[in-house]
């Protein structure tokens, strides 16, 4: 089975003597008794620490759960500072979890929840931040200051958790650079390893803005933005 | 340029997190490093629970708690620090939610609890099969909401000290391959365990190779309990992917070929590992059957399983038995610390599994390795950040920032003859058959052997990868450099103890 990666300067292809095996494997291999110079980024290999993802064929996948076809090319992830061959530097990309507020408010309401609750921010908190709706998110390509899939994703874990005193606030944070900058594309969706939709966690959080008054700009500037009272004004 | 604070961390997994939020707390300046990224630990990988005898589903006591550690832990816990413990699991517990862990929760709005094995009651609180990961990740969030400082991609190489004591720590920065110091007053070690000296015959990330161990070993701290390292009876047989506790403690069985039970598959984990390693040994292949438990009840509390037996083994629980074997999953042993987390090196604190705080003593309790880290954690945070509060910052000696290292001159002088990762493959198969389930004196002076002629072919072994930019060929041969020496200590450790005590078990003795 042959497979080319993206190294420095171009593709380089790759010739593995194996079947039904995933990617991660295969890089394994690669690096310990081809290439040792080959660098990548791997750790649980059970698609829970997030370190492995990259992209085959242009999509985003978790190396340690995609199983390799002939012929596929691999790639690092897009809208990230390539360090080298498949590694990136995912520390802009977080930092948007700290712009977005992306934690509890009120760190002392305990509440008694049910298991309702817990189905509320379940599949949200199962993200692993693996970065791949981040590298598949075509907002980047026009706004690099967007807060992200996965920062809006934690932002809804956090505004839909009962325990949350503070969600006017959290509200309040994602409106420049946020919930109204996605364009639904639903590119995220399809590649997060978790199955969290973060396009359907920002449409929850445009409805929720606009139960404190707030309302798309683009909207907005269409009809003059006029008429609401006491809300901000974009 | 060198970072100064009051405490330096490092590793950033559940304990070290704690350690951070706590010190904070106490007033201390923090500075977090970790060799991978914060949310990437081995914690994220913790699924059965964390135990506190809240008493959620069924009547469960502290007591009850402390005596299922001691008895586990074959005589060789603290009863103190194990008291310490399970009484601070309440408390510990109530923070987590505090702090907005997404638990699993009961009909009546409590957190949701279940039993593993060896617990008198269920007392595991836990989140779906992703308990590690849900509180990793609130720790992290949590970390960012009080502003605490996280260096991503910082590998350890030494630590710094004087005549005081230690000082700070010497740092590879992967992604320049330039050497930094960290300058600190007190630094806590929180990098996790080295069940990756069983290379693939381990449940845990690649990341687990004992490093801040190793590290501390040389600066002079004392190591407790090497010898005693866990086996998870349940990890698929190929891949040693985990198959979580509660797959048992919820009623799967074990089989062998014949489609028979050989075991009560609620013993602890030592005891169900010798079952199935005897059965092993007659020939038999082992299988995990959870089919009777249900679609259902198999993709609410255990989808990640599901999941990844398909990909691995490609079977389907529901429907098919799950080719199963034992394999290293959690090492008891590390740096000896006080009841202040302290070690025998002023201003050297540790926790988390690196650590050994003799609550675990010769064999862990599920559900008590994420108690610890969160417990100690604090505990570590909190005297780190008192001590370095007593000391005076500007008695830091003037060569502190000298940017060389040793290590990596000596390893630039090693030529390529033999591949290290073909080694460290070797190095772990032999430390499974011979520094294993089932150990002999034979047997383990034959791997100290095999461990020795490994350090002396080192030089022979050196890195091919010349970047000085993101050389994982280079970070991989220093873990593997630390993996000997964890290695060493663990066969030196068992090699000690002639009769059989917890997950440390000598045939015939």
């Amino acid at each position: 089975m042959k497979i080319s990666i993206k190294r420095e300067f171009e593709f380089i292809e790759y010739e593995v003597d194996m079947s039904d095996i995933t990617l991660l494997e295969v890089l394994n291999e690669i690096k310990t008794k081809q290439d040792a110079t080959l660098s990548y980024s791997s750790g649980c290999r059970s698609s829970v620490c997030g370190s492995c993802a990259l992209r085959v064929n242009e999509v985003e996948v978790l190396a340690c759960s995609y199983k390799v076809q002939d012929s596929d090319k691999v790639e690092p992830l897009r809208n990230v500072e390539l360090i080298r061959d498949l590694v990136v530097n995912m520390d802009k990309a977080y930092e948007f979890n700290t712009k977005s507020k992306a934690w509890l408010e009120e760190a002392d309401n305990v509440l008694s929840l049910t298991p309702e609750d817990e189905k509320l921010n379940e599949l949200q908190s199962d993200c692993i931040l693996c970065g791949s709706c981040f590298s598949a998110c075509p907002v980047y390509a026009v706004n690099g200051e967007f807060l992200g899939p996965f920062s809006l994703t934690r932002v809804w874990r956090y505004v839909s958790d009962k325990r949350e005193d503070g969600v006017k606030s959290k509200i309040d944070n994602i409106q420049t650079n946020g919930v109204w900058d996605c364009t639904l594309c639903d590119g995220c969706s399809v590649v997060c390893p978790q199955g969290i939709s973060s396009k359907a966690d920002i449409e929850k959080l445009r409805a929720k803005s606009s139960q404190f008054g707030y309302m798309d700009p683009s909207f907005a500037s269409f009809g003059g933005g006029f008429g609401f009272d006491g809300t901000p004004s974009f | 340029m060198i970072k100064k604070s009051d405490v330096l961390i490092v590793g950033a997994g559940g304990a070290g997190l704690v350690a951070a939020l706590k010190a904070k707390e106490s007033g201390a300046d923090v500075r977090v490093i970790t060799k991978e990224y914060p949310t990437r630990s081995q914690t994220c990988m913790a699924q059965g629970g964390i135990n506190a005898a809240l008493g959620n589903v069924g009547e469960d006591s502290v007591e009850a708690h402390i005596k299922n550690t001691l008895k586990s832990a074959h005589g060789e816990a603290d009863k103190a620090m194990v008291e310490f413990m399970c009484s601070e699991a309440i408390g510990a517990v109530e923070w987590l939610d505090k702090i907005g862990v997404c638990f699993s929760r009961t009909q009546d709005g409590k957190v949701a609890q279940r039993r593993l094995g060896g617990a008198s009651a269920s007392r595991a609180c836990y989140a779906q099969d992703y308990t590690g990961l849900k509180i990793l990740h609130t720790l992290y969030d949590r970390c960012m909401a009080e502003g605490i400082k996280i260096d991503s991609e910082k590998y350890l190489l030494e630590l710094i000290k004087d005549d005081i004591g230690v000082r700070g720590a010497k740092i590879l920065d992967i992604r320049s391959g330039d050497i930094e110091v960290y300058a600190a007053p007190a630094v806590i070690l929180a990098g996790g365990g080295y069940s990756r000296i069983y290379d693939k015959n381990s449940t845990n990330s690649t990341a687990s190779t004992g490093d801040t161990i190793a590290v501390a070993a040389r600066a002079g701290a004392k190591l407790l309990g090497m010898e005693f390292v866990q086996f998870h009876p349940t990890a698929l047989k190929s891949s040693s992917i985990l198959i979580g506790e509660s797959a048992r403690g919820e009623g799967g069985y074990l089989l062998n070929s014949k489609g028979e039970r050989f075991t009560n598959e609620l013993l602890p984990r030592d005891e169900v590992s010798r079952a199935i390693d005897a059965e092993i040994k007659k020939g038999e292949d082992i299988f995990l059957d959870i089919r009777h438990l249900g679609e259902k009840f198999i993709d609410e509390g255990l989808p990640q399983e599901r999941k990844l037996a398909k990909l691995y083994e490609n079977v389907d629980p529901v429907y098919e038995l799950m080719p199963i074997r034992p394999v290293a999953h959690y090492t008891m042993g590390g740096v000896e610390v006080d009841k202040n987390s302290k070690t025998n090196i002023d201003g050297l604190f540790a926790c988390g599994e690196c650590a050994n705080h003799k609550v675990h003593g010769g064999n862990r309790l599920g559900g008590n390795s994420l108690l610890e880290i969160v417990v100690f954690g604090a505990e570590a945070g909190k005297n780190a950040a008192l001590y370095a509060q007593s000391q005076d910052i500007k008695e830091f000696s003037e060569d502190i920032g000298v940017s060389t290292s040793k290590v990596l001159e000596d390893i630039k002088k090693y030529t390529n003859e033999i591949n290290f990762y073909i080694k460290k493959e070797e190095l772990g198969d032999i430390f499974y058959e011979n520094v294993g389930i089932i150990r002999d004196k034979e047997r383990l002076a034959l791997a100290r052997d095999k461990v020795l002629s490994m350090i002396d072919q080192l030089p022979l072994m050196g890195v091919s990868d010349t970047s000085k930019v993101y050389n994982t060929n280079l970070v991989e041969f220093l873990e593997f450099k630390n993996m000997l020496d964890v290695a060493l200590e663990v066969v030196e450790s068992a090699l000690n103890r002639d009769v059989s005590c917890g997950a440390h078990y000598m045939a015939g003795n």
